[in-house]
């Protein structure tokens, strides 16, 4: 058995990193770069599941949507980076006050199934509503992020890195402590965390849900507007940005739908696994194999903890 | 012990639980625990909240493996069982929070119940002809005659989800009878239910227990509902077995009024 | 009102387990059944065939498929646009292997090779439940996709990469292909529609539909009564693929002629199938016909009254129809979460208290 599968699971590596350990060394660095983007939409998910069990499958839509709205108040008003950034969040917490509003408060109560096609329904919405507003062309995100590979790496060690994985990867360290500090500080993050674990409870105790569920939706604009801007920059903000929902699913069953470090932990796994899995297996497979790479890695984590890396364990009792 | 000087013959031994122990991580359950089901009879276990009930009954029907000791059923052992094999050897149960099917019909989960005696494969099912529609006329007719004897012909459409708590006790207990079983589990029957219910629920267990001679095992809290309705009773106290006799003897043991009293575990 | 059943009295169990007890219901299917097999093949022309009646039908054979794993037995499965592909393929592959092979066959067997394909991906459902299952299912939408794009095997080494539907008969009468008579290919989906449904009906109200439902409302309980969960899964992961890739092979082989795998089986297609379960009705077989129904007309009314009332341009056009469909299904979800079925049942509760209220 071992001898069947080594030439083909652990040879590679083994040669990769004894050959080129230079080579070996770049393709985890953007995997782990990669799996911080990742990290950063699966961060949004777990809020709002977390919060109120819904699947969100509009996270993905929704950083386009902020990404979109960026670029268009920059292209269309003049409007300078850290305005727009501001008159963005603006709209994305109205969006959330309005999501909240509109949607999910006639769905209370609703089976975990309604709720998700809502969402599919919200990403419908939201797709079309962006693209009539800001128009479907390609935009370029101008805020001045340095782009390009990092000199400093490039003479030191001789590494390839891009700046702008360095910056997105810091961007999200700060705003994963920032949120954390939210969370565990706070009154509304507290209150957040007793929603999560139970709602009569919460409120029982005079915590009102909608406020919170607001705030979550809020908060995970907020985080749809930072990974929007990353992704924007490094790839132009166009369709398929929102289809890096599709890419941070299985970050999330990797990492439990309700723990953030999961989320993050998972990203990483997801990010340097499936980078790696295309430089060495990708050609013996044909190729283009991202697309489904990173469900098999989840899904084969899942088959030994069903409840995800960071998880609770499911009890089954009657 | 004195009290255990019965004629002869010798009651036939349904279930025998033997030096159980079931932990979960660091908790420990049930305790070495021993004791039999006689054949025919009504065994009640109680002890107070915590006592590791609930999770006897979960190891008798293969729900809960247990790390240590074995269980015998009609003379031949099992450890280690998935439930559906314990219900198909005759062993169907009720359970402390409703487990109705919500989205069926009374007359739907109570067939369901059945479905350990129903065999017909999909492809005569799929055309609905055949040997797969005389077995569901068949079924039915048993069914119905569970349906007549519990009283609630007039909620058979019914999804069980609309019916009052009482009503949802009831269509559990129809659905365990179904099954015809050998060993009835029932985890506490009465719970909750005021006490005109109690009785009709009682009675229901009498009549189970003696027109169909089915073997019953009961979790109760409701002392009078125990004394009445038992042959013998197993009290369980912090995963331990207490005592374990006639309801008589297990009133009168020191142990047990101790348990129910509180007195401070050392 | 006419539609109440006091005085039809049902004496024996039989007649109390048909699917249609009332004559009334009786009557009134036999007239759908007579327009449909009788009536519609005789008006119908291209436009009404291709845009709306054969999407109609191939889309409720997939939705049949779907709610039998969803809607019966509580398995979210986002994989469907994927074992629609394997239906397709296995068609594909059949057809030009085997040309004297009767279509009818050849879906069938179709159906039966995405059963395979669709119990392995079903696997991990006896470890993982929920949300965590419904995301492991893309696991297989994403991977048969790639694989049918990749592997030159499956599309017959083909430079384009698409496969075409040669044609082919059924019971003599040519089915696929550009030349086959457009009315023959209308009554060759009715047909399997027709059949395949009265089935998926006897499977879902007897043993095995109860089994899938015990399941679905508590799987634990389900299994200490006696049901064994990993057949009963793994049989409906089984018996929903089938549907599901005879709804494939169909569009493909009858409906398409011509398909590449992203475009026609692509995500978005796992999506609006389910959306049809979902607003027509999760375990209703009804429901899965409404809500086709509901999802293969809405696009061509929203496209017509756009582009054709409002003179939008086509992108235009394509833009605010996603809006509206997104709100639209919102509403529907807000208004009406069990579905069509729901409203339809409402309604004959209704028809039958008429004129009194309740």
């Amino acid at each position: 058995m071992y001898d069947a599968v080594y030439p083909f699971l652990i040879e590679p590596f083994a040669k990769m990193w004894t050959d080129m350990p230079l080579f070996f060394a770049e393709t985890v660095i953007s995997g782990v770069m990669a799996g911080v983007m990742y990290s950063l939409v699966a961060l949004g998910f777990v809020l709002i599941y977390k919060a109120s069990g819904i699947f969100n499958f509009a996270q993905g839509v929704l950083a386009l949507f902020a990404a979109l709205t960026l670029t268009g108040i920059m292209d269309n008003f003049g409007a300078p980076g850290w305005l727009a950034i501001i008159l963005t969040v603006a709209i994305m917490f109205g969006l959330a006050w309005l999501i909240q509003k509109l949607v999910f408060n006639h769905l209370i109560n609703q089976e975990p199934i309604i709720l998700f096609m809502a969402t599919l329904g919200l990403a419908y919405f939201l797709e079309g509503a962006g693209d009539i507003m800001w128009g479907s062309d390609v935009k370029v995100v101008n805020l001045g992020i340095p782009q390009g590979a990092s000199q400093w790496l490039l003479d030191g060690p001789g590494l390839y890195v891009e700046k702008l994985e360095i910056v997105a990867a810091v961007t999200a360290a700060i705003l994963v402590t920032a949120l954390t500090i939210f969370f565990q500080k706070t009154r509304i993050g507290r209150a957040l965390r007793a929603v999560a674990d139970d709602h009569q409870a919460a409120m029982s105790v005079g915590i009102s849900l909608e406020k919170i569920w607001i705030v979550v939706w809020a908060v995970a604009g907020l985080v749809a507007l930072v990974a929007g801007i990353m992704w924007g920059t490094k790839s132009g903000v166009q369709f398929s940005l929102s289809l890096i929902a599709l890419k941070a699913l299985p970050v999330l069953i990797l990492g439990g739908f309700t723990s953030v470090p999961g989320a993050i932990v998972g990203g990483l796994i997801i990010g340097v696994g499936e980078k790696i899995a295309e430089v060495y297996w990708g050609p013996a497979l044909g190729g283009a194999i991202e697309n489904w790479f990173a469900y098999m890695l989840a899904l084969a984590f899942l088959l030994f903890r069903p409840q995800g890396l960071f998880g609770e364990k499911i009890i089954e009792r009657v | 012990m004195a009290a255990l000087e019965q004629p002869t013959p010798q009651p036939e031994v349904l279930l025998a639980v033997e030096d159980v122990t079931l932990s979960f991580g660091g908790v420990q359950a049930i305790k070495n625990v021993s004791f039999d089901i006689h054949k025919g009879e009504i065994r009640a276990i109680i002890g107070p909240n915590g006592a590791g009930k609930t999770s006897m009954l979960n190891v008798i029907n293969g729900f809960y493996h247990p790390q240590q000791g074995t269980i015998w059923f009609k003379g031949v052992e099992r450890s280690e069982m998935r439930p559906y094999v314990a219900a198909s050897q005759g062993v169907s149960r009720t359970f402390q929070n409703i487990a109705l099917f919500r989205g069926m019909s009374t007359l739907d989960n109570i067939m369901t119940g059945r479905v350990t005696k129903m065999n017909k494969n999909i492809f005569w099912q799929a055309l609905h002809l055949g040997p797969a529609r005389a077995e569901e006329i068949e079924h039915r007719a048993k069914v119905e005659e569970v349906i007549d004897f519990l009283e609630i012909q007039h909620i058979r459409r019914t999804p069980v989800g609309r019916l009052p708590y009482g009503l949802q006790k009831r269509v559990e207990l129809a659905r365990a009878l179904a099954a015809e079983p050998e060993l009835l589990l029932l985890d506490e029957p009465m719970a909750g239910m005021n006490l005109e219910e109690k009785e009709d629920m009682s009675r229901f267990v009498l009549d189970v227990n003696e027109q169909f001679g089915t073997t019953i095992a009961l979790i109760e809290h409701d002392m009078a509902v125990v004394m009445d309705l038992s042959t013998r009773v197993v009290v369980l106290d912090h995963g331990e077995l207490i005592a374990d006799g006639t309801p008589d003897e297990v009133s009168a043991n020191q142990k047990v009024i101790d348990a129910y009293l509180g007195v401070a575990h050392d | 009102m006419f539609y109440r059943e006091t005085g039809q009295y049902r004496t024996d169990y039989a007649s109390d387990q048909q699917i249609l007890n009332l004559p009334q219901d009786k009557w009134a299917m036999a007239l759908l059944l007579a327009v449909a097999f009788l009536v519609v093949p005789l008006l119908i022309n291209d436009y009404w065939a291709n845009a709306i009646l054969l999407p109609f039908l191939i889309y409720s054979m997939a939705a049949l498929g779907l709610n039998i794993l969803t809607g019966y037995c509580g398995q979210v499965s986002l994989g469907t646009g994927g074992f629609m592909a394997v239906g397709a393929y296995a068609a594909y592959k059949l057809m030009t292997a085997f040309p004297g092979l009767d279509l009818t066959i050849v879906v069938l067997f179709a159906g039966f090779v995405t059963a395979a394909v669709g119990t392995v991906f079903g696997l991990p459902s006896l470890r993982i439940k929920g949300f965590y299952l419904a995301v492991a299912t893309l696991a297989a939408q994403f991977f048969l996709v790639w694989l049918f794009n990749k592997v030159p095997w499956f599309f017959n080494y083909s430079a384009t990469g698409m496969i075409s539907a040669p044609a082919r008969t059924a019971f003599g009468l040519e089915v696929s292909g550009p030349q086959a008579p457009i009315w023959a290919k209308y009554l060759f989906c009715l047909t399997l529609v027709t059949v395949f449904a009265l089935i998926a009906k006897n499977i879902t109200r007897g043993r095995i539909g109860r089994m899938w439902m015990a399941i679905r409302d508590m799987d634990i309980a389900a299994e200490l009564i006696g049901v064994r969960p990993l057949w009963s899964k793994l049989s409906a992961f089984a018996v929903s693929s089938f549907y599901v890739g005879m709804a494939g092979a169909m569009l493909f082989a009858v409906w398409l002629g011509a398909v590449e795998p992203t475009e026609a089986f692509g995500i978005t297609v796992s999506f609006n199938v389910l959306f049809m379960v979902i607003i027509g009705g999760l375990g209703s077989i009804l429901g899965s016909f409404l809500g086709a129904g509901f999802l293969v007309l809405l696009p061509i009314l929203l496209k017509s009254v756009l582009v054709g009332g409002l003179a939008m341009t086509v992108a235009t056009a394509k833009h605010v129809e996603l809006v509206l469909l997104g709100s639209l299904i919102i509403l529907f979800l807000i208004a009406e979460p069990h579905g069509l079925n729901r409203l339809w049942q409402i309604t004959k509760e209704k028809l039958r208290l008429w004129p009194f209220p309740y």
